[in-house]
């Protein structure tokens, strides 16, 4: 499992989690993401199109890193969920706290 | 370079009253590391799998319940001691999987776990953990002690 970062031509950081996103390694995501912004990205999106799972740990961590964004006036979104993974969010209800898209492309055009 | 295993897997027969009789059992032993919660997991489901249980079921269901007790059991029941172990336990009946979850630790208050519900902040960074295991599996139970959970698949 492992994280990839890319910024896109609009300016949007992509970040891809290719495994899992658990307690394992939650705290690996947090300190990429933050580190992004501490070098002035305002806008993130999360590629799950190569996830497997999420644990509640993982679902903190993106909840943790979306209020620390917004303090900055920054958004984190979401995109590219499979079913299972549209349905955990569903379960704990955080499809209502996050803009989540189907596709990444779709994502960019709209950030 | 060679990972070393980690985890002690074992896989017997096993006696059960009627109706079931028989069953599988599979035995899984790993250290309290949290690096090593993915490859149980794994492990686990993949038995399941080969033994029937279905696709969805063991890739969401069983992944992510399993994944949370085992992590509930390092950080909370075993503290993350390094000489403590968790004890995964399945037992592959006709109608189910029992996975079994045990720590070393002292346990919690099995009342506590019995009106889980998700934080009322959404924004909570935890406490969803117990609330979606009662969610992806069909039953769950706590033992006396508090520091084994007992999670219940139907094979359908």
């Amino acid at each position: 499992m492992s994280f990839t970062m890319r910024k896109d031509a609009s300016g949007v950081v992509v970040v891809g989690v290719d495994g899992q996103l658990i307690v394992s390694n939650r705290h690996e995501l947090k300190q990429k993401v933050l580190d992004a912004a501490d070098g002035g990205a305002r806008k993130i999106l999360v590629d799950f199109s190569d996830t497997g799972y999420i644990d509640s740990s993982g679902l903190g961590a993106l909840v943790s890193l979306a209020k620390k964004l917004r303090e900055v006036d920054g958004e984190l979104r979401l995109a590219g969920l499979n079913e299972d993974l549209r349905t955990l969010f569903e379960l704990t209800k955080l499809d209502t706290l996050f803009t989540i898209t189907e596709t990444v492309d779709d994502a960019l055009k709209k950030f | 370079m060679t990972v070393p295993l980690r985890l002690a897997v074992r896989r017997h027969d096993v006696s059960l009253p009627e109706p079931a009789r028989t069953a599988l059992r599979i035995s899984v032993r790993l250290p309290s590391d949290l690096e090593v919660v993915e490859e149980a997991v794994d492990v686990v489901a993949r038995h399941c799998v080969a033994e029937g249980l279905t696709a969805r079921r063991a890739r969401f269901n069983l992944r992510v319940a399993l994944c949370e007790a085992l992590a509930n059991a390092i950080l909370y029941g075993n503290a993350e001691n390094a000489a403590k172990h968790v004890h995964v336990h399945v037992t592959i009946t006709e109608p189910h999987f029992l996975v079994e979850v045990q720590d070393e630790g002292a346990g919690f208050d099995p009342a506590a776990f019995a009106n889980v519900s998700l934080p009322h902040d959404l924004e909570a960074l935890g406490g969803r953990g117990l609330f979606l295991i009662r969610q992806l599996v069909d039953d769950v139970y706590l033992n006396e002690r508090g520091n084994g959970i007992c999670m219940v698949l139907r094979r359908a």
